[in-house]
């Protein structure tokens, strides 16, 4: 009853989406409030319908119902609670499902913080983030319905990839999903405002928290999907340039770019059509994105069940609702013009050139994604594209481009002498350039390429703190602290993700240049010496888990002959599915991570509990940075949004800054 | 002039889209050997079950012949014995054995056990021959003409699909 209880709700949604969709929209082009005003209740309940057939699912897979084809499929009783939760979205179905619900959800954060948005933009933003629904729901209720009953039902379930009973699979999803979907917010606002014809600063205002905030999430998603592919796979690697890591770094490229777009776009209403292109083009890399996941037209870890229909059916939305936006755009756009004026060197054209080395690293990784795809297109042959390609793509384009964050803060708006910039950046070029002469030798080993990293970390860290006390020292007030406090959150936001890029550079940097790894085979009771370490196998043990049976090595690990610690890698066979597993052990530290994972036994026996085991030994120094980094910058991002200019009312204040002069804008 | 520089990003996403689309017909998973219509690497092994002799690829001049690699260790030789047990009682084309990174004795304890397909098998204790056919996945077939050029290549077990629509009218086509 409950399944088709769910069922239910989604066709009612669908066809609350349909109203939503094109309801509001005529009011908005008519000039009739009243078709208008039926966008808030049409997109809130649209979203608690969806949010009800969500829970319909949930319910299934927590109580077991194995009549339903999408649990007898991916779950199993023995699975612990909290996995049976995840469960619900860790198949093709269940994630599309919880895609539409957080579209639901951010079409209903709209109506609640859109006092101040003009009817008509409100109306056509709701109607656009409607016109995506529908597709979604469609897509669900026509090719990939997660309510399918399977008659006769199954004794007992499948049980979920084992490689998706972690806690990573209960938040990496719903967060990556937030950041892909909330991009959803920023382009409905880009199209509403190409259909109005209204593109000016206040627009920028009104679209910078949503995006925002989706970014921060984002950007959240992946490090927690990174961290989770570290900790599971094995084998220490934290980033593998796999087309669906690509799918979701693409948007978070554009999504980048976009936040400093929309800036300049705010404050110097310069950039307008460019912020516009990026708004569509991160929204629209999100749905690739996920027709990539979706169609299995490339080969990846995440593979789903593929189905051409599907991919069919994606395609074509994908279709609609990308190239009617590109066409939206090549029609109006024109008219929008880039206004603004600026000369060569100020922070408009620093956060320029920004933009474009973001937009050409994100066509780099795109291409890199879809070149083994449009060769074999051609009949070229099959080739894979690998970390070679984007190694040497991508970090040759994002250095110039953190160099430029360092600048870009200091600058000033319209036109900044370089020289008044040398004198400010003089001594963070120093601190940085130290850093890359000195602490390589520190850590062991001098490299160009650590030293250059090095350079980039401590130049990000130095700029950022010039930045804060060029502000102290130019402002009037008394005290330091009255000068900090006089700053807005929204400029700590910035320089608190500056900083996180400068840690994630840094860590990046560390581990790439001074880690160890050693794959090595030991008798129990043998040791290896790794550096300053001494890693001795004690040996394996047999026990039992909730839904396997678990190998649990003991690895004692000796810091200059001291104990420090006895770490436990595990190797687990799954009950259900039979499915092996390798749980690594990790001691994490803030200078840097000791990781043991089993390997296989050598004689091939896992039973053989005396017998050597294949095991690898990593020492990984500062890893831990990287995905500290990336909080960083999503704290940053979320301190940004909570800058109470975007909680005041917008209309007037917004009115205010278009007018603003280049004085006040300045000073900003 | 000024309408096409705006409509660029829309060509491009046209250009993507007509890419995705025939993209989807194909399948990513499928890599071709390179091995495919090439000479079959030579070889020039003891026979497993009569070790004094020895069997090298210009013995099999002029048949068309397959080659299966198989290992006692190997899980899914199990699931494509039966079908090639029937392959050789129908005497449509010889099939010759590649043991691979295997015990003889092992080799042909399972033999004995499972029935012998194998109108000889030849025995690749180290596996040198296995590399030069480019093996990665045990087993794996491979087809060979009259003139020793490899014709086909099967990855993983062979499937009763693949032999009626692929293998079996492709030998039948060769030896005409």
């Amino acid at each position: 009853m409950i399944p088709e209880l769910g069922h239910f709700a989604l066709i009612l949604a669908l066809l609350v989406a349909l109203v939503q969709a094109s309801v509001p929209l005529t009011g908005a082009a008519l000039d009739a409030p009243r078709l208008m005003s039926v966008a808030r209740p049409a997109a809130r309940a649209q979203a608690l319908l969806v949010a009800l057939a969500f829970g319909c699912l949930a319910w299934a897979f927590v109580s077991n119902d194995f009549s339903v084809q999408n649990v007898a499929t991916n779950s199993n009783s023995e699975l612990p609670l909290h996995y049976r939760f995840a469960a619900t979205w860790g198949s093709h179905e269940g994630s599309l499902l919880l895609w539409t619900l957080m579209l639901g959800g951010w079409s209903f954060a709209v109506t609640l913080f859109s006092r101040n948005l003009p009817p008509p933009l409100l109306a056509r933003v709701i109607s656009i983030m409607g016109l995506i629904s529908v597709g979604f729901l469609l897509f669900l209720l026509l090719t990939s319905s997660p309510f399918e009953r399977l008659v006769p039902p199954a004794a007992e379930g499948r049980d979920l990839n084992p490689l998706l009973q972690d806690p990573g699979m209960v938040f990496h999803p719903p967060l990556l999903y937030m950041g892909y979907v909330g991009f959803s917010v920023a382009f409905s606002f880009a199209i509403a405002a190409l259909l109005g014809g209204r593109l000016d600063a206040t627009w920028a205002r009104w679209s910078r928290p949503w995006t925002t905030v989706a970014w921060s999430f984002l950007t959240i998603g992946i490090a927690l999907g990174s961290g989770w592919a570290y900790y599971t796979l094995g084998w220490g690697g934290w980033w593998f340039w796999d087309p669906v890591e690509n799918a979701s770094f693409m948007p978070w490229l554009t999504g980048t770019a976009l936040i400093h777009s929309l800036a300049v776009t705010e404050k110097r209403g310069a950039f307008k059509s460019w912020t516009v292109l990026l708004a569509i083009v991160a929204f629209s890399l999100s749905l690739v994105g996920t027709f990539l996941v979706r169609s299995g037209v490339l080969t990846s870890v995440h593979a789903f069940a593929t189905d051409p229909a599907r991919g069919v059916f994606i395609l074509a939305f994908l279709a609609i609702v990308i190239g009617g936006s590109l066409a939206l755009f090549a029609w109006r756009a024109a008219n929008v013009g880039l206004g603004g004026n600026f000369s060569v060197v100020s922070r408009e054209s620093m956060l320029l050139a920004n933009n474009i080395l973001l937009a050409v690293a994100m066509a780099s990784v795109l291409l890199g994604t879809l070149y083994p795809l449009f060769l074999d297109a051609l009949n070229l042959g099959k080739i894979s594209v690998g970390p070679p390609y984007f190694d040497a793509v991508f970090y040759p384009l994002m250095a110039p481009a953190v160099f430029l964050m360092g600048v870009g803060p200091i600058a000033r708006w319209r036109q900044a002498p370089l020289p008044e910039l040398l004198t400010r950046l003089k001594w963070a070029l120093g601190v940085g350039a130290i850093s890359a002469l000195i602490l390589p030798f520190v850590l062991g080993r001098w490299s160009p390429l650590i030293a250059f990293g090095l350079f980039l970390a401590a130049w990000v860290f130095a700029a950022t703190v010039a930045s804060l006390l060029a502000r102290v020292k130019s402002s009037h007030r008394g005290s330091i602290l009255s000068a900090l406090r006089a700053n807005s959150l929204s400029y700590y936001g910035m320089l608190l993700a500056h900083l996180g890029v400068g840690v994630f550079i840094a860590g990046v940097t560390l581990v790439k240049g001074y880690e160890v790894e050693r794959d090595v085979r030991l008798d129990v009771g043998e040791s290896v010496a790794v550096g300053r370490y001494e890693f001795k196998f004690l040996g394996v043990k047999p026990g039992p888990g909730p839904n396997y049976r678990a190998l649990t090595g003991a690895v004692e690990v000796r810091k200059d002959g001291r104990l420090i610690e006895t770490l436990k890698p595990e190797k687990r066979i799954y009950n259900a599915s039979g499915q092996p597993m390798t749980i690594a052990a990790i001691d994490t530290g803030f200078l840097g991570d000791l990781y043991v994972s089993l390997g296989e036994p050598v004689d091939g026996n896992a039973d053989n509990i005396a017998g050597a085991w294949g095991v690898r030994v990593y020492i990984k120094p500062f890893v831990d940075w990287i995905w500290m980094g990336a909080f960083l910058m999503a704290l940053g991002g979320l301190l940004a949004v909570s800058d109470r200019r975007y909680r005041l009312a917008i209309g007037r204040r917004a009115a205010a800054v278009a007018a603003a002069t280049p004085a006040a804008a300045a000073a900003d | 002039m000024k309408a096409v520089r705006w409509s660029i990003p829309l060509a491009i996403f046209i250009i993507l889209v007509a890419f995705l689309y025939v993209g989807l017909w194909r399948d990513p998973r499928e890599v071709p050997s390179p091995l495919i219509g090439k000479p079959a690497p030579s070889f020039a092994l003891t026979q497993l079950q009569q070790p004094s002799q020895t069997l090298t690829n210009s013995d099999l001049k002029g048949k068309v012949w397959l080659l299966n690699v198989w290992a006692s260790w190997c899980v899914s030789c199990r699931e494509e014995h039966p079908l090639l047990m029937r392959l050789a009682a129908s005497k449509v084309v010889p099939i010759y054995g590649l043991d691979y990174k295997d015990d003889p004795g092992a080799g042909k304890a399972w033999l004995a056990q499972n029935g012998d397909p194998y109108t000889a098998s030849i025995v690749d204790r180290d596996g040198r021959v296995g590399i030069d056919y480019g093996v990665y996945g045990v087993p794996e077939t491979f087809v060979v003409d009259k003139q020793g050029v490899i014709r086909y290549k099967q990855i993983g077990p062979l499937s009763l699909e693949a032999l009626q629509q692929k293998i079996l009218p492709l030998v039948r086509e060769l030896d005409k």
